[in-house]
């Protein structure tokens, strides 16, 4: 498909690369430029948009227009790239706190109009920028500098806020596999709508192994769920395992155990509208469940931003007034002329001309 | 039966009131519209409360419309009306202060009754008495029984039938001041089209209004007001908040470039948004977003992308804005932010006009963070200054505040419709060679930077709020620092070309120079011409452009003895004058009530430093 024949280095700026050693954004960075590099796109139509955080600094190392805005708003500025010209390739790079946090507010309402931009949302569950505070994504009790006796207040769960929204995609993603966030890039960059990739992300410096429990080798395979389309959602080493519906919850089942079968276990539709399912997933934790990567939801609805372009050729169909001249002269307007009401001056100082 | 009195006047003002749903604001701008058609210059002021149904018949819910038309220029919507159109007794209470001696009262008598005499907080059954209006002209017309009775045939509920009662008015004030009815009912007619009933229904209550006055003649004086003496051309009304959105839509058809707009709901200002809104005939884009720091960011995002950017508030909102505008400033991309300032601080004075954003917009955010700050005068002169701060945006590559307010924003006035050829060029600065280009790289004269977009191939580069070195990549070193900042202020002070010379109204030198900025133009130009005509020696020198202020600024204010700066705050033009234009003695002329100046207030401040 691609006829540029890109590859990841010309998507690299010349900027060097100032996060962490071992920083999982590396990783990430990685996977955003394959996926940028086979899109089929010039180079100049891409567009990464950050707002405030360590992951924010994300733009400075791509070869592509960048723009490091300010804490919270990179959605917004994204929505106005987007509409300006929605030709364009719009990326969004926002942490836990830019996102959910200061920036929350933009982040729930860009995803209810749907307009087309790809957010990635790096979550470490920590401010790392500032040193180490705890985020709205951190979990209850957790102790950081700004809680050092534990938090007393429950965090937010990234997909919860998508489905609130309306969301029309939502995926989940780990850093370290590079294959995974890759897939889902694809996936989240060809929907037409607010696509929002949620990756766990680890913070060497200031909260190490926070997603361990989840990413180890050791536990991968029963304690990740890789959800994809039209597949069973089966886990565990030997697909030994699987998610089953009962009495209306969702259960973790052994297939051969109980008498069930593979028969039994859901199969994943990412494309129901309905997002109950897509819900129940999203909420699968520790210890009782897996937790739910992949490709989670993605459905269709109107796109703000074409629909932007298609209003305005509806209205411009049918117009009456085309240019500013006929604006100004359009409604009630009346001659002044010389029968002995128009023989003034114009409005004396200062004057009205502009200069 | 004696011959109908008619009062020749050069100008007069004329105020509707009644319960903010007595449809007092369609009934002022009908008659204006009406008023301008013939001949007359005019200027409007409409007053109403905050809150959109504030308890019927109390003072707290009386809403007024005011337009001053005559023969002469027109300036202001007048001190003091002539004629007070007044729907119950809290209209009257409220309205009280505002009448010129000797003026004329029309009231409904049929809702001078004991309960409404009570709501508006009269002791007696004698308003009139108790607001010092005695020796004023009062006409009681049952305006609500004479409504119901020309409607009995039309089978209308009572609800409907009251809410013509401001038509009965209408017609009795057309009669009075001779004006045709044909506008009016073009009006109707075109608002009302797919309901016929209501077209006759009002159609037959202002005919019935009209000619109650004809009939009632013997008691009701009619005024003459001849034509204004005005330059030939085409002309339309418009208010500043119409005046400011089309100026932005003309730049953007000037420059070639599609126009985006970024804003939140918020009074005085949604005008702008409304307006623009209607313009999906020539492709604007609005965005309603979801706050004030999103209309501006997502105006940032259009402007870092090609489009030409603006953002419209009010006072409380250009707060929510400031570290957005330090973005902008930042980035140096182009947009226009617009404040149509209202009473302050906090929520304030929603509706009313006041001119105290000044230091806000000049500093009001973090950081070394200058703005070019242009101020429009008039309610048409919006459409000017609005172009001409993209211009400079989009010429200098600079964030630009436009500083209107209540008083123009709602004010309306004849206009005569400018050609877009009369218009100067705009010409964005957009990058050409892709090999030399540089984030930060600047005309070494204007210390602009040129404008690359997404899209534009091989100018891809990396912006942001941090300081950054010419390449744009991000930079700490000190000395990069304090030339970046020196920079920016520079940019912002070369705009001066831009800026015409400050011209003085009246002569070059004398005793006295009134010196005011913005919206409260009217206001002093005509209290400076009845000044002059009474012989004394004041001129005026009216600011448009605050930052960076006009080259000859120093040159016109050493010629004056005195210097009085009269504001709609508490001294914030004068303080700024007194840091950039040191060595004069700034006098002061301050009101801080919501409402404008009035020429009476400013001719005794005025006398007074004539007498020091």
């Amino acid at each position: 498909m691609t006829d540029f024949n890109y590859t990841i280095k010309d998507f690299k700026s010349e900027n060097e690369v100032r996060w962490c050693p071992g920083c999982g954004d590396y990783a990430i960075m990685n996977a955003v430029q394959r996926t940028m590099a086979g899109m089929g796109l010039p180079k100049e139509k891409f567009a990464v948009i950050s707002g405030i955080g360590c992951s924010s600094r994300f733009p400075y190392y791509m070869n592509t227009f960048g723009f490091h805005t300010i804490h919270g708003r990179a959605a917004a500025v994204a929505s106005g790239v987007k509409l300006a010209n929605p030709s364009l390739s719009v990326w969004v790079i926002t942490g836990d706190g830019d996102a959910m946090a200061i920036g929350g507010n933009h982040f729930i309402h860009t995803i209810r109009r749907n307009i087309d931009l790809n957010v990635i949302l790096f979550n470490n569950r920590i401010y790392g920028l500032t040193k180490g505070q705890y985020s709205p994504t951190s979990d209850r009790g957790f102790k950081s500098k700004t809680s050092p006796y534990g938090t007393i207040e429950d965090p937010f769960v990234p997909g919860q806020l998508v489905i609130g929204s309306r969301g029309t995609f939502y995926a989940r993603g780990i850093d370290t596999n590079l294959k995974l966030s890759e897939s889902i890039f694809q996936a989240a960059a060809e929907h037409k709508g607010t696509s929002v990739v949620e990756v766990l992300q680890n913070c060497v410096i200031y909260n190490n192994g926070v997603h361990n429990e989840i990413t180890s080798p050791e536990h991968r395979a029963d304690r990740q769920l890789i959800l994809e389309h039209g597949k069973p959602m089966l886990f565990g080493a030997e697909n030994e395992k699987g998610i089953i519906m009962e009495k209306g919850r969702l259960k973790v089942a052994w297939i051969g155990e109980n008498g069930i079968t593979e028969d039994d276990v859901l199969v994943h539709d990412a494309h129901e509208p309905d997002p109950t399912l897509h819900m129940a997933l999203i909420n699968m934790s520790l210890p009782e469940f897996p937790v739910a990567f992949g490709v989670i939801r993605s459905v269709q609805a109107p796109v703000y931003d074409i629909e932007m372009e298609n209003q305005i050729e509806q209205v411009q169909k049918s117009r009456k007034i085309t240019s500013v001249d006929e604006l100004l002269s359009s409604g009630n307007t009346w001659e002044v002329t010389g029968n002995g009401n128009g023989n003034g001056s114009p409005k004396d100082c200062p004057g009205k001309e502009i200069k | 039966m004696k011959d109908a009195k008619v009062i020749e006047l050069e100008e007069v003002a004329i105020r509707f009131s009644g319960d903010s749903g007595d449809g007092m604001q369609l009934t002022g701008t009908l008659f204006s519209d009406a008023t301008a058609l013939i001949g007359n210059d005019i200027s409007t002021f409409p007053d109403y409360p905050s809150e959109i149904r504030a308890p019927q018949g109390t003072v707290g819910g009386v809403s007024g419309f005011q337009v001053q038309f005559g023969q002469k220029q027109v300036t202001t919507p007048g001190d003091y009306a002539h004629v007070l159109v007044a729907m119950n007794p809290a209209a009257v209470k409220a309205n009280a202060r505002f009448m010129n001696a000797g003026g004329t009262i029309i009231y409904d008598s049929d809702s001078f009754t004991e309960k409404n005499l009570n709501k508006a907080g009269f002791k007696t059954d004698d308003p009139f008495s108790e607001c010092n209006l005695d020796d004023y002209r009062k006409i009681a017309v049952p305006v609500t029984s004479m409504t119901r009775e020309s409607l009995k045939d039309f089978g209308l509920d009572n609800k409907s039938i009251l809410r013509s009662k401001n038509m009965f008015a209408l017609g009795l004030v057309c009669w009075m001041f001779n004006r045709p009815l044909e506008y009016i009912e073009e009006f109707i007619r075109n608002k009302f089209a797919k309901k016929p009933v209501v077209v006759d229904s009002n159609i037959k209550v202002l005919h019935a209004g009209y000619n109650y006055g004809m009939n009632m003649q013997h008691m009701t004086p009619t005024y003459m007001v001849h034509p204004a003496e005005i330059e030939q051309g085409t002309y339309r009304n418009v208010n500043g908040n119409y005046a400011t959105a089309w100026g932005f839509i003309a730049a953007a058809e000037k420059a070639g470039l599609e126009l985006f707009l970024g804003s939140y709901p918020i009074t005085p200002a949604t005008d702008i948004l409304s307006a623009l809104s209607e313009r999906k005939d020539l492709g604007v884009k609005t965005f309603q977003a979801e706050d004030e720091i999103a209309g501006i960011t997502s105006a940032i995002g259009a402007a870092f992308a090609g489009d030409l950017a603006i953002t419209t508030t009010s006072g409380p909102g250009l707060a929510l804005k400031s570290e957005a505008i330090g973005l902008a400033v930042m980035a140096e991309l182009p947009i226009v932010i617009v404040n149509v300032q209202r009473g302050g601080p906090s929520t304030g004075l929603p509706t009313k006009t006041e001119q105290s954003d000044l230091m806000q917009a000049l500093y009001g955010r973090n950081g070394e963070s200058p703005v070019v700050i242009l101020a429009a005068s008039s309610p048409s002169d919006c459409f000017f200054y609005a172009f001409k701060a993209a211009k400079i945006a989009l010429e200098r590559m600079v964030p630009v505040i436009l500083l209107t307010d209540g008083f123009l924003g709602n004010g309306s006035e004849p206009w005569k419709i400018p050609k877009m050829e009369e218009l100067p060029p705009i010409t964005p600065r957009i990058a050409k060679d892709a090999d030399a280009f540089k984030a930060y790289k600047r005309d070494e004269n204007l210390l602009a930077r040129d404008w690359a977009f997404p899209g534009m191939a091989g100018f891809e580069h990396r912006i942001g709020g941090l300081e950054k070195n010419i390449a744009g990549t991000v930079s700490h070193d000190p000395e990069n620092h304090q030339m970046n900042c020196q920079i920016r202020e520079d940019k912002v002070q070369k705009v001066v070309d831009l800026v015409p010379d400050l011209e003085v109204c009246g002569d070059d030198d004398g005793d006295v120079l009134v010196v005011g900025w913005g919206g409260t133009y009217g206001h002093l130009i005509s209290t400076v011409r009845e000044l002059r005509k009474e012989g004394k020696n004041v001129s005026l020198a009216h600011f448009n452009y605050i930052k960076p202020l006009p080259k000859n600024t120093e040159e016109v204010f050493r010629k004056f003895k005195k210097i009085i700066v009269c504001e709609l705050n508490l001294g914030q033009f004068a303080s700024y004058l007194r840091d950039k234009m040191p060595g004069f003695e700034y006098h002061q002329i301050n009101k801080v009530k919501g409402l404008p100046f009035t020429v009476n207030e400013l001719k005794e401040g005025i006398y007074k430093l004539l007498e020091e």
